[in-house]
Order: structure tokens, then sequence, then C-alpha cells
């Protein structure tokens, strides 16, 4: 009986995965009403259980796929993978307003310079800070910090040696799911309410996956904005990151 | 037809895709550089074009609504198959490095977001605070 269900699962993965979301929806969005009135949004708390379980997941697989690595729940994998994904956040672009881009756009540019850099000079300083002095683990390191792709994209291309370049998978990891769960706390604070600031707020955080969640946790209605943004963040990273920032850093380190 | 909308969102990925995979190749950059973003611009821009002429019926929009209102479960679904362990794995460095990174850049939000406004635009908030006053 158990093995026929878990059969079934599996064979039917995305559907499963279908049905696992929308429950955990409906849970999150029950949780927000009644523990919180409201205040903390329903996706907020439902994106927060998504990494607990990913959390649990990975700790009983060993993998990297955190609940996907689970046989049953392999359609997560699926519907929450980057071709998907993608797909929603280019649907988002439905409600976008043509004119508040425009007007956005050069700010959008500058953010995205703007985040490449002080993300990279923050994992430098950091890294300098517990003791790393070569100038390929530092470039390793503050191309982590900028999101987990630039660094294992920049280790690579400066010859970091694989131990960095996890670390430096961890630190754009960190970042990432940080940017998912903060993002609704600190959005006020940070006048993240409206397009204008979503482009810069894309621009300057660049992890697709953090700004897609944030976002999501905090208005929807901001999503296409901040995620046009992002998506050229990981790029402008892999090509500013192991050539400009990597001179600059070995002119100091040596 | 709904399939109308979901393929328009199609082709407009795809084609974006491939644009940001040969940026990638020109800058020499292993990576799509910005792929999804110049499909989301491709999509507002067509739609645009296509409204106008009255092109782009309910149903078709239909199409595209739903998948934009797939975007919060398909991101819970993300969430759910990060490396949540193999973040906290990293060690102390790893997440000071992540946790510092993000602070920074949260702080500069409303700074670059002052920076690129308008003149116009000030002076309309001016003239607001002028008459609240």
């Amino acid at each position: 009986m158990q093995d026929t269900v878990l059969a079934l699962f599996e064979k039917n993965n995305l559907v499963t995965a279908f049905a696992v979301i929308g429950i955990t929806m409906y849970i999150s969005y029950f949780l927000s009403d009644k523990l919180t009135k409201g205040r903390l949004h329903g996706s907020a708390i439902a994106i927060i259980i998504g990494l607990a379980l990913a959390y649990f997941g990975g700790i009983q697989t060993g993998g990297e796929n955190g609940l996907a690595d689970l046989q049953m729940f392999s359609g997560i994998g699926l519907m929450g993978g980057a071709m998907l994904r993608d797909l929603a956040i280019v649907a988002t672009a439905f409600g976008a307003n043509l004119e508040e881009i425009k007007k956005a756009g050069f700010t959008g540019v500058l953010s995205l310079f703007m985040g490449v850099f002080v993300s990279f000079f923050v994992g430098v300083l950091v890294a300098l800070s517990f003791g790393y002095t070569d100038a390929a683990s530092l470039t390793t390191i503050g191309g982590g910090a900028a999101t987990y792709i630039v660094g294992p994209v920049a280790g690579g291309a400066v010859g970091a040696s694989s131990e960095v370049i996890a670390l430096s998978v961890a630190a754009g990891l960190v970042k990432s799911i940080l940017v998912m769960i903060g993002t609704p706390f600190v959005a006020k604070f940070i006048g993240l309410d409206n397009p204008r600031s979503a482009l810069v707020y894309g621009g300057l955080m660049g992890t697709t996956s953090g700004v897609a969640g944030g976002l999501a946790a905090t208005d929807p209605k901001l999503v296409p904005y901040g995620a046009m943004t992002a998506t050229f963040f990981t790029g402008l990273g892999c090509l500013l990151v192991p050539s400009i920032l990597y001179f600059i850093v070995r002119a100091f380190a040596g | 037809m709904v399939v109308y909308g979901v393929a328009l969102l199609a082709i407009c990925m795809l084609i974006g895709v491939f644009l940001g995979d040969m940026l990638g190749q020109i800058l020499n950059v292993e990576a799509n550089v910005g792929g999804v973003g110049i499909a989301m611009l491709m999509l507002v821009l067509v739609i645009d074009q296509l409204k106008k002429k009255d092109k782009l019926n309910q149903k078709s929009q239909d199409g595209l609504t739903f998948w934009s209102s797939m975007y919060i479960p398909i991101v819970v679904a993300m969430a759910a198959q990060q490396n949540v362990a193999g973040a906290l794995e990293g060690g102390p460095m790893a997440i000071i490095a992540g946790v510092l990174s993000v602070l920074a850049c949260f702080a500069l939000v409303p700074v670059l977001s002052k920076i690129g406004k308008d003149k116009s635009e000030e002076f309309f908030e001016n003239n607001e605070i002028d008459k609240a006053n």
C-alpha cells in the first residue's frame, strides 16, 4: 500500500509537486492570516517553509537540491527549476509598465555595477579578515559574495583551490537565501514599494532566485522590475570579477 | 485561444535566452547575460503592439495571466530545492560574507533610488510637501 502510493508520487512527480506546493501555500496563507493578521505575507511564510523543507531534504539525502533530492518530491525540482522559474518570471512582465522601465533605466544599469562592486569588495574584506591573502582566493570569495555562479566561474578562471570555490558557492547561497527571507522585513525601511526602487533593488542584489523570492514575499507587483535588472547581474559579475576586479585585487594583494 | 498567449510567452523566452547566450559568448563570459530580462522587455513591447492593434483577445491574455499567477508557487518550489544545508555547512566565513554583502546592498537601495529621479518628479514631491505644510 505504502509502496504503491510512493510509486504513484514518483511516477507523477510534477503533479505531486503541484499538490504539495498548493497545500504548503494554503497552510502559509492560513498562518499568515491567523498568527500575524496578514502582517507577514503568506508567500513569505511559504518561502520560509520551503527553505526549511530544503534544509531537511539536504540533511536527509546529503544532496544539493534540497527537498527535490527525495525521490517522491523530485517534481519540485522540475516545478521550481530554472526553466519554469524563468518562464513565470517572463510572464510577470505582462503586468509591467514600459514607461516605468524607461524612466529608471539608467539607475538600473548603475545599480548593477554598484551591486557587483559592493558585494565583491565586501566579500574580499571578509576573506582578508579570515586570513586569506592570495589574489585568487580573495577574488573567488568576492565573486561568491556577488552570486553563487560568479564565485565558481571566477574561481575557475583565476585558478583558485576547490576548497575556496566551495566556500564561495556557500557565501552566494547564504546571500540568496537571506535576500529571500530578509526582503519583506526590510522593504519598508529601504523604500522598496515602487517600480523604480524595485529596479534598483534587483540590480543591487543580483541573485535571481533571491530577488524572485524576496519580491514575491514583499509585493508581487514589483517582481517584473526587480527581476529584469537582476537577470543581468550574474553575467556582469562573470565579466567583471575575473578581469578588472581580479587585477585590482592582484595589484594590492600580489 | 489560451495557448496563443502561452506560445507567445514561450517564444519570447526562447529568443531572449538565445540572445542572452549569444551576448555571453560575445563577451566571452561563461554565463547567460540578461536573457530573461531581454525576454521580458520583448514581451512588454510585443504585448503593447498587439493590444494597440486589438490582436490580443481575452483568451490569449488568460494564457499569460496563468503563468504569471503561477509565479509565487513556482518560487516556493524553487525555495524548497535550494541547497540550504550546503549554505550553512560553509561555515562562519561564508555566512558572514553573504550576510554583510546583503546588508550593504539593502542599505544602498534608497541611496540609488534617489540618484536617478528626474527633477520633475522631485518637483512634484516637493510641491506635495509644500501643500502638506
